[in-house]
């Protein structure tokens, strides 16, 4: 695989001195879901809005499909396609009207036949001649999503697709973009449903303060950082562990009546089988069961901490 | 260039004016209607000759200057300001084009509706008074280069707005003036001789008096001063376009 978006080094210093972005080095594989995970104000925006050429990177330089985004900006800009997070429509505007306006301002010559592939494949065909005002709010950020795909980009950013639509939507988005995918178009979004990243994403990328804190293959992430914990519920109440399992990481749960033994997939033992043993040897009756794997949450959460307390 | 892009900007742009062609179309008419009512007929009247030419027939060439420098502005200043408000500009500035291209669009647009407006106008005057053209084709230039340079000023001003009523402060505080002082109702000859120095600092007297020459064959200054006045003024305007896409400035941010 080739990188079809490189970024080397990339610093944005908005007017007022505020540094948005503090250097940030990626590379984005042709055909992959990124998904780009990080709290409100992290850079995600300023990130793609930099790629796309609505702000200029201070410095550093992006390459896409190996055209520089502003020496060869016409090149580097007809690959990509941007969904933006604000819902920016003209509201008195019909939908045929404003993504036939998109493909025009990408330099492509009038295709009714695709528009019409596009507008059915988002299920907009029947809402072509409506005013986009008349529209429900999960209908307008479909518009946008036609908008961008009706120039046929090879690269397609997301931001924040599904912020605040419903369920369904969401899970129809994500169709979307896995079809998208299949068609061969390399797809980044940014979001704060780390549900969505874990979903539908290739590798994640978290990024922090304007700093990009890991990229990374998402199942090789998973289990890199997933820590799985262990519950132990007991027969009876304890009211501290018991020291002769001192040495376990052992945790008691608020109410006394279980244990939690946090350990890593990844180590050779889990130390499940000693810890029992040890348990027994104490005393400890125990009554159920139960593990749980950590989720891309609770990772995420962690890496972000770690940076704040950091910073 | 991206024709594609150009195309598609002014048609989507001229959509928006035909969707509410009626509009365009009556208001003018029924304004300049009231102008000749008010000024042609009511104070016309006492005034008989301006130059030798009566003073209905006198005053349409101000007329249309009037309204075409107000549709110009007002047209093209609202056409890039709305995307600006309502954030649609992502895309214009994520599209593959250049800054060239974008203000063909818009002021192509902006520039055809008034040349529209313009000529409602100058048909409706036909209606009331006698009119004869001495030299149409100059008449049409100047009607072109006047729609297109305060086209590019109303898209600056657009860039420059930051909200609605910054639109319509340049125009109302700054163009209208200009224009009712300009000479549209009179001609400059009529003014005390000070006036008349003061008036020569007034860009739009140059417009006007060049438009009245194209009618009727007389004018308050020089043709060629009129036509150098004019080029300047869109060599201007094309500068200040050029070095806020250059810098970004308000746009960009």
């Amino acid at each position: 695989m080739t990188a079809i978006v490189q970024i080397d080094d990339v610093k944005k210093v908005y007017d007022g001195g505020f540094e948005a972005l503090k250097g940030v080095t990626l590379n984005i594989e042709e055909g992959e879901i990124l998904a780009l995970l990080g709290p409100n104000g992290a850079g995600k925006t300023t990130l793609i809005s930099t790629i796309c050429g609505i702000t200029q990177a201070t410095s550093g330089t992006i390459r896409v499909g190996g055209h520089d985004v502003v020496t060869q900006y016409r090149a580097a800009r007809s690959l990509v396609g941007l969904v933006p997070q604000e819902v920016n429509l003209e509201p008195f505007e019909k939908v045929w009207n404003t993504v036939r306006l998109s493909r025009g301002l990408f330099g492509k010559a009038k295709d009714d036949a695709l528009i019409e592939k596009i507008l059915r494949q988002l299920s907009l065909w029947d809402k072509k001649d409506t005013p986009i005002r008349a529209l429900s709010g999960g209908m307008k950020r479909r518009v946008l999503i036609a908008k961008a795909l009706s120039h046929e980009p090879r690269v397609l950013f997301l931001d924040e697709p599904t912020a605040g639509v419903d369920v369904e939507l969401r899970r129809d988005m994500w169709e979307i973009v896995a079809k998208l995918k299949a068609d061969g178009v390399t797809i980044i979004l940014t979001t704060h449903y780390i549900e969505e990243a874990e979903a539908i994403a290739d590798r994640i990328g978290v990024i922090n303060k304007g700093q990009l804190l890991l990229v990374e293959d998402k199942d090789a992430l998973m289990t890199r950082m997933g820590q799985k914990q262990l519950r132990i519920e007991l027969q009876e109440r304890i009211s501290e562990i018991p020291q002769s399992l001192g040495e376990f990481k052992l945790e008691l749960a608020e109410d006394g009546d279980s244990l939690i033994y946090s350990y890593d997939t990844r180590a050779e033992r889990t130390g499940i089988a000693k810890l029992m043993a040890a348990m027994s040897a104490a005393g400890l009756v125990l009554r159920d069961l139960r593990t749980s794997q950590s989720s891309l949450e609770d990772i995420f959460v962690g890496l972000v901490q770690e940076t704040g307390d950091a910073a | 260039m991206n024709w594609e892009a150009v195309k598609s900007i002014y048609f989507f742009e001229m959509a928006r004016f035909f969707r509410t062609l009626m509009q365009s179309f009556i208001s003018p008419v029924i304004s300049t209607s009231l102008y000749f009512v008010v000024f042609g007929a009511a104070i016309g009247s006492r005034i008989e000759e301006v130059e030798g030419v009566s003073y209905g027939a006198f005053i349409v060439p101000g007329l249309i200057m009037l309204s075409v420098i107000t549709q110009a502005i007002s047209n093209a200043s609202f056409g890039i300001y709305f995307p600006k408000f309502i954030g649609t500009i992502y895309e214009l500035l994520s599209a593959p084009i250049n800054f060239l291209e974008i203000v063909m669009g818009y002021v192509g647009a902006a520039a055809t509706k008034a040349m529209f407006i313009g000529l409602v106008i100058l048909g409706t005057a036909a209606l009331f008074v006698d009119l004869s053209i001495q030299h149409p084709f100059a008449m049409l230039a100047f009607m072109v280069l006047t729609c297109l340079s305060f086209s590019l000023l109303g898209f600056i001003i657009g860039i420059w707005a930051g909200n609605f009523e910054q639109l319509q402060l340049v125009p109302l505080l700054i163009v209208t003036p200009l224009v009712f002082l300009g000479g549209s109702f009179y001609s400059i000859s009529m003014l005390p001789h000070a006036w008349q120095t003061v008036a020569l600092f007034n860009p739009v007297v140059y417009l006007i008096s060049g438009f009245r020459w194209a009618f009727f064959g007389s004018a308050d200054v020089p043709i060629g001063l009129s036509l150098l006045a004019i080029g300047l003024f869109t060599g201007l305007c094309l500068g200040a376009i050029w070095w806020i896409f250059r810098t970004g400035w308000k746009i960009r941010n």
